[in-house]
């Protein structure tokens, strides 16, 4: 059975279709791109696994159980965790507190035990801690633990979105642009980081990228999208020829 | 994780005894006026610090308070007049039963007064929590105006515009301030627990809260709730203080000083809710020589009604040009910073 399962997902906002008839299946641990030219209603078919957007057709199933148009917090809950184009850290707090709260949603300490510090949130809170250490390490950040998130440079938060999305326990990672904004040698050790977490967490990873010498290397399987349809899938070598792609990247070739 | 953690624990004990005894000797030295402040000081605390959660902390924009206030208050009252006080009092339409019999002690009638505002908090938050932003203040103003019109038109209740009067003047300064320090207490304990930093994680990034599994209205619910409890705790302490209650004393303007207080203080920051809350309460009070003549030596100004409230208007305009994050930003007392400022070392 596949990890996830998506099926004639369509979102119209208004007269606009801005995703129209997406299918997916993604096992376990596979890496999945989705490309596409801009606007073509890739972040949408993510808002909409994510739970941001609540699809107007189609449906959505996460390790068999249907998930199509849940809050996003339960949607993170159930498994599925996700990082955004644009970084968007918790400012003004730590590093390592960007990360903790990404266990939030995992302890099990009442509200009131919480506050009066009960033995059990204690324990929970030695346990994020450690956790969030651990993760940090993981990617690369424990040094800066102790720092304000929105001090560090542009990779860094990259690096420390993915952290604090790990800490959620996800099985299936969305990554909405990982690369974006980083330097060659910097894609280089993303991609060395998400093939270790995935071996590491045992995770299945879908993202969006526009690099597409990251792409080709990292995905497995690929997703074109233009103008909301899905115009080709397949291997990152059968895309790199098919001819619809490179129309939709391209624009036609003009016979004479 | 703060290996100085015994001995910050053992300073904030000590601290929390200093400030025991300093109130002690005030109680026993200072006259009623000086006294009143004093309690003042200490309600006004309650009502800035818990606001701050829900204003400061979790960043929901709410104009409310004083229909918390108001709830605990007469909650309160209520509850501690006795059968025949309130006989005399309900002269146009009897009160009805059972609060026309019913009288608790006052440590009761207060944590009554406080889950009683909870409640109303929590049931308030579904319909408030479905807005955000400039939508939020305006329908929790609503809410604080809804409140006070109740107030003044169930007269069998709340004895509606003739108030409530002879209410025994109970707070003192143990009872105002002990119930601040378990304010402060709780409130920054809950602010630095996962729950708090999931509250201020809302306050942040809603979306990116979501994302990491944050119940964004759950969390915004606990914090209104949590906020409306200590409220009605304080609006308890505020009507057995100045004994008499009736709605115009529970106008918008009571929130607009908690709001100036938080403001002031710095969003967020409990210390800074603190300090400003003893600061506006205590200068509002010394600022009352200005509107008294004041001989410079050479040239005699004649006392100018109204004066204070000029100055203290100046005050905060310079407060908000100078230092935009408030007293103290988003920082927090800590006793590790006083340390090093005392050059008295710890491990690190």
């Amino acid at each position: 059975m596949a990890l996830l399962s998506v099926e004639h997902l369509t979102m119209k906002f208004g007269g606009l279709v801005a995703v129209n008839d997406f299918d997916l299946a993604l096992e376990k641990g596979e890496i999945v791109g989705l490309i596409g030219p801009n606007g073509a209603g890739k972040t949408t078919v993510f808002n909409m696994i994510a739970g941001y957007y609540t699809p107007t057709e189609g449906t959505i199933r996460f390790q068999g159980s249907p998930i199509g148009g849940q809050k996003a917090n339960r949607i993170t809950k159930a498994g599925i965790a996700r990082t955004f184009q644009n970084i968007r850290l918790f400012s003004e707090l730590s590093v390592i507190e960007n990360v903790m709260i990404g266990y939030h949603c995992r302890i099990r300490s009442t509200f009131l035990g919480a506050t009066l510090r009960f033995p059990l949130y204690r324990r929970e809170e030695k346990m994020m801690v450690e956790g969030a250490m651990q993760l940090l390490k993981e990617v690369g950040l424990e040094d800066v633990a102790r720092e304000m998130s929105t001090s560090l440079p542009y990779g860094k938060q990259r690096r420390l979105e993915i952290a604090r999305a790990l800490a959620t326990g996800p099985k299936l990672l969305l990554l909405d642009e990982p690369a974006a904004g980083m330097n060659p040698s910097e894609t280089q050790d993303l991609l060395q980081l998400i093939l270790k977490l995935r071996k590491d967490y045992d995770l299945t990873v879908f993202l969006i990228e526009h690099d597409m010498k990251f792409v080709m290397e990292i995905c497995e399987r690929l997703k074109v999208l233009d103008y909301g349809t899905t115009i080709a899938e397949g291997t990152p070598h059968e895309i790199q020829n098919n001819p619809k792609v490179i129309e939709a990247y391209l624009g036609e070739v003009q016979r004479a | 994780m703060d290996l100085n953690h015994r001995r910050n624990q053992l300073l904030s004990i000590g601290g929390t005894a200093l400030l025991l005894v300093l109130l002690y000797l005030a109680n026993t030295h200072g006259d009623n006026y000086e006294i009143r402040i004093i309690n003042n000081c200490a309600i006004f605390i309650i009502l800035a610090v818990s606001y701050n959660l829900i204003n400061g902390v979790t960043g929901q924009f709410s104009l409310e308070p004083n229909a918390f206030v108001a709830i605990g208050a007469y909650t309160s009252a209520l509850l501690t007049l006795t059968p025949i006080e309130k006989e005399i009092s309900f002269i146009i339409e009897p009160c009805i039963w059972p609060i026309s019999v019913i009288t608790t002690p006052f440590v009761v009638s207060l944590l009554i007064a406080g889950v009683v505002t909870a409640c109303c908090g929590f049931l308030m938050g579904f319909p408030v929590f479905r807005v955000r932003g400039d939508y939020l203040a305006i329908v929790t103003l609503g809410f604080g105006e809804v409140v006070r019109v109740i107030a003044n038109n169930t007269q069998s209740i709340t004895n509606g515009p003739l108030g409530l009067k002879g209410i025994a003047e109970n707070t003192n300064v143990w009872w105002a301030w002990g119930f601040a320090i378990v304010t402060v207490f709780c409130i920054s304990r809950l602010v630095r627990s996962s729950y708090g930093m999931a509250m201020k994680a809302i306050k942040y990034d809603e979306a990116a809260a979501e994302a990491v599994g944050i119940n964004a209205f759950w969390h915004k619910m606990l914090a209104f709730t949590t906020s409306a409890f200590f409220e009605g705790v304080g609006g308890g302490l505020l009507a057995h203080l100045i004994t008499t209650i009736s709605p115009v004393l529970f106008t918008f303007f009571l929130t607009f000083n908690l709001l100036i207080i938080i403001v002031a203080g710095g969003l967020g920051s409990i210390t800074g809710s603190i300090v400003a809350a003893i600061l506006i309460t205590w200068g509002g009070e010394w600022l009352r020589f200005l509107d008294e003549p004041v001989n410079l030596g050479f040239v005699e100004i004649p006392g100018i009604p109204g004066m204070r409230m000029v100055i203290f208007s100046l005050i905060l305009i310079l407060l908000m040009i100078f230092a935009r994050h408030g007293i103290m930003g988003t920082r927090e007392f800590n006793w590790n910073w006083v340390c090093r400022k005392l050059g008295i070392g710890g491990r690190s």
